[in-house]
């Protein structure tokens, strides 16, 4: 299997609204000769009310529905490119395909007088190349896939997280890419609640899993990584735990081990609360959020605090290699996760990766993703990364961060927040965003 | 006795998703496909288009010879069912092989109707279903000067457009006042007729074939109003139906076709029905519906194979909508849903008579029930989409009327994450 690229669209660096249409342009000129946009096989529309424009583009989608519903052999899925290629001297005009399409990309262009789609210029795109805000780029499709999928999963099958979480991806995915050689803590918290340090005398993974106390994960690990070196014994020292036992209730022995720049990956599951006991509040819950120990009443109105940033606490710790990860950018996490775990050989790496809880932050169980993107989409949780020494560095800069509504907005946590709290919510967005740049060199 | 775990009858378009549906679930279970055609597997599709030599028929192989070996599927050519044993879960085939399934798919397709006019059975004629019949018809058409073509469906239409390209005097005989009843309205109809004429095609609509007689080479057909039509070349479209004899003797339900439930089973256990042969859940009603229309094959033949190999991404078929794109003479006429308005139904119409466009959109409490159009740039599949989804298009109605390609574009990539 191999991996295939394709044409990624990222909206809000898309200039349409300011009457940009260099990728229109430029698709039209190199496969007609002409500046008509009706030549174009890609298509910028206007999003609605204010929402970023939207793209009408050949997807090539994997079990394409035009081929099938193409009577003439003339669409055909290449397994070498990954392309649906489109055969002139086959095609019959039925425009059959253009059913099987549910986003407009393969048309008929009436001038031509037959079908036209998205060829991808041989690999090099005419569209992105003439893109002036780098909404458009050429990436590699797939490839964590195609990576990921020759190594072993070292979780065993029928972990019980709640439908929707993506915790047990996150375990998973991090678990394979870190590999056998491990020993795994998993503290009080979802992570293990679900099963994975295993039960009636099994463990749930298949590398040595212990279950710590919430307050000594890092020390316990610090110490069995120190065995290990004595006995020559190459083992990732590796925490998966959530945001209390990371930040509040484990934060002494977490602060400690990253002073000391003990060799360990820790990875920080923020769910932003104590949710498998109860949705209890936590030091990392953000202002304005419902849970049970922050409820809304005539007086309450939610948490009452800020919610303190871990990830960049822990930055100050000057350990090896601190980074923020979004499931919704699994590629920008794989980088990272390659970077902390060589970090952890020569010191302390932390990872803190965004986690929205559909059970305790009331949002639809198939909306994760979707919040998780709205998160970095509108700098509420921004993407960083951070290595010791060196300047912390967004790998994911948003240039024209969504209003924060768009985030909050998809979570019933958020569902009283009044237009004080949400002016302050914002506001503590940007000061955010506002330190983070100057710690990266930037204004 | 031979033995297969998937038998599958019928080697078109639902056919042939179904065995790529097994395969995506079930690499290893035997899969035996069946076809009547001594040809390799092809679409009915692209069969008008073989007549006017546009496409040549070995060049439209659906799925080429090395495709069943590389995954183990075992390919029957120039057979078919001719019974079933229900309880034995047995079928005999036309050359007398028996096979053992679990379970049976039927994707046989339909057969034209032939229409009871006197005289026909004694003369000579063509009809449009069968690779065969469309090497026939084309090298017939090759020495032929004058047609008539007895129906205005879409083979009747696509059969005429296609003598005419090759060159011979074209007369269209439809019972109808109009062209291709129940995608497009009169008004539609009326500007593809227009069309039809314009390129010297002669319609005549409303009018019944009363007899037809052999007249030396070719054949005499008279009309109901006493007129009379000379051809050297006569081919009846008038529809086509599911030939079901192989049923005999099964507790398969049938109506105007096979009456199959929302995963495609028929009323015999371990008997699924899928395609053209198929009677399914109709998007708009209650009573079930023959469709009949390539992109719902592909549908009911994912559906059937999901269902046959218990995969759980299953999602029940959600029922046919009536889909047509045609084109004819360098136009496009598309149809997607109802193409009539009814007393529930919001109607907005757009002609523009002296460029031969047309658009009509149907609505139903803000959501799109049809829409039509001729010359008029469409994504039928989006529109499709909307349909299904019953996309409330209530918040952005006026922009949806006014361009609905771009709304319906902007409204379908933003479910794309």
């Amino acid at each position: 299997m191999t991996a295939y690229n394709t044409i990624a669209f990222d909206p809000s660096r898309c200039e349409l609204c300011n009457d940009c249409d260099a990728c229109i342009t430029a698709c039209a000129q190199v496969k007609s000769g002409s500046d008509d946009p009706l030549h174009s096989r890609i298509k910028i529309v206007a999003g609605f009310n204010g929402n970023p424009p939207e793209l009408a583009l050949c997807r090539q989608c994997g079990d394409p529905e035009c081929v099938k519903s193409c009577p003439s052999t003339a669409l055909t899925k290449n397994p070498d490119t990954g392309l649906i290629d489109w055969e002139k001297s086959l095609c019959v005009d039925c425009l059959l395909c253009t059913v099987g399409c549910s986003y407009g990309g393969i048309t008929y262009n009436a001038t031509l007088q037959h079908v036209a789609k998205c060829d991808l210029c041989d690999g090099d795109p005419a569209c992105v190349k003439a893109c002036p805000s780098g909404a458009l780029s050429y990436i590699t499709s797939a490839s964590i896939f195609n990576e990921q999928h020759e190594r072993e999963d070292l979780f065993v099958p029928g972990l019980s997280a709640c439908q929707g979480c993506n915790s047990e991806m996150i375990m998973r995915h991090s678990l394979r890419k870190v590999g056998p050689d491990t020993v795994l803590a998993t503290p009080p918290g979802c992570i293990p609640g679900m099963g994975s340090v295993g039960f009636n005398g099994t463990t749930g993974t298949k590398v040595p899993v212990f279950h710590p106390l919430l307050t000594n994960t890092a020390s316990m690990l610090a110490g069995l990584k120190k065995q290990y070196n004595r006995m020559g014994r190459n083992v990732t020292a590796m925490a998966l735990a959530g945001d209390g036992g990371a930040g509040d209730v484990g934060f002494q022995s977490l602060s400690g081990a990253a002073e000391r720049n003990d060799q360990i990956l820790f990875i920080c599951v923020d769910n932003e609360g104590y949710m498998n006991t109860g949705m209890q509040a936590s030091g990392s819950t953000s202002y304005g959020s419902w849970t049970t120990t922050t409820p809304v009443g005539s007086e309450m109105k939610g948490k009452r605090t800020s919610q303190k940033n871990l990830a960049m606490i822990m930055m100050n710790h000057n350990c090896e290699y601190v980074a923020t990860a979004s499931t919704a950018f699994v590629e920008d996490y794989y980088e990272k996760l390659d970077k902390a775990l060589a970090a952890s050989e020569r010191g302390f790496a932390y990872l803190h990766i965004y986690s929205p809880c559909p059970t305790g932050w009331r949002f639809p169980s198939s909306q994760t993703i979707e919040v998780c993107r709205k998160g970095v989409e509108t700098n509420f949780a921004p993407l960083w990364e951070y290595e010791r020494g060196g300047d912390l560095h967004f790998t994911h800069p948003i240039d024209n961060p969504l209003p924060v509504e768009a985030y909050l907005n998809l979570s019933g946590k958020y569902r009283h927040v009044n237009e004080e709290q949400l002016a302050c919510i914002q506001q503590q967005v940007n000061e955010r965003v506002r330190t983070l740049k100057r710690y990266a060199g930037l204004n | 006795m031979n033995t297969t775990h998937y038998l599958v009858a019928g080697a078109s378009h639902a056919g042939l998703e179904a065995v790529h549906r097994i395969r995506l679930v079930d690499g290893t279970s035997p899969i035996t496909l069946v076809t009547r055609d001594a040809h390799a597997p092809y679409s009915p599709t692209i069969l008008p288009y073989v007549v006017s030599g546009q496409s040549a028929p070995e060049r439209v192989v659906l799925r080429p010879a090395d495709y069943f070996l590389q995954h183990n599927i075992t390919l029957i050519s120039d057979n078919e069912l001719v019974s079933i044993d229900e309880t034995g879960k047995q079928v005999t085939l036309k050359s007398g092989d028996r096979w053992q399934y679990a379970k049976l798919l039927l994707a046989t397709g339909a057969d034209p109707i032939i229409p009871p006019i006197p005289g026909l059975s004694e003369t000579p004629f063509h009809v449009l279903r069968t690779m065969q019949h469309a090497i026939d018809l084309r090298d017939h058409a090759g020495k032929a000067k004058r047609a008539v073509v007895l129906g205005a469906g879409l083979i009747g239409m696509h059969g005429a457009e296609n003598l005419r390209h090759a060159g011979l005097d074209v007369t269209i005989v439809e019972m109808c006042d109009q062209v291709l009843p129940g995608y497009f309205d009169a008004r539609a109809a009326a500007l593809i007729e227009h069309a039809f004429n314009a390129n010297g095609i002669r319609m005549l609509m409303g009018s019944r074939v009363v007899r037809v007689e052999p007249l030396g080479d070719g054949c005499r057909i008279t009309l109901e109003n006493g007129d009379s039509l000379e051809a050297d070349l006569l081919l009846v479209a008038t529809g086509v139906k599911p030939q079901l004899d192989y049923l005999k003797g099964t507790s398969v339900q049938v109506d105007q076709g096979i009456l199959v439930d929302r995963r495609m089973r028929t009323d015999a256990p371990h008997i699924w029905a899928a395609g053209d042969v198929a009677q399914a859940a109709d998007f708009y009603g209650e009573e079930k519906v023959m469709m009949g229309i390539l992109p719902d094959a592909v549908t009911q033949g994912a559906v059937a194979a999901m269902d046959m190999t218990e995969d759980h991404a299953l999602k029940p078929y959600i029922g046919g909508v009536p889909i047509n794109t045609y084109t004819f003479f360098g136009q496009q006429a598309i149809s997607v849903g109802q193409s009539l308005a009814d007393a529930s139904l919001e109607e907005l119409t757009r002609v523009d008579e002296e460029n031969g466009r047309y658009l009509k959109i149907l609505l139903r409490e803000n959501r799109l029930q049809g829409i039509s159009s001729i010359n008029q740039e469409m994504d039928a599949g989006i529109m499709w989409q909307l349909i299904l989804r019953k996309v409330d298009l209530t918040p952005v109605k006026d922009a949806f009327i006014a361009r609905p390609l771009e709304t319906g574009r902007a409204l379908m990539s933003s479910t794309w994450r």
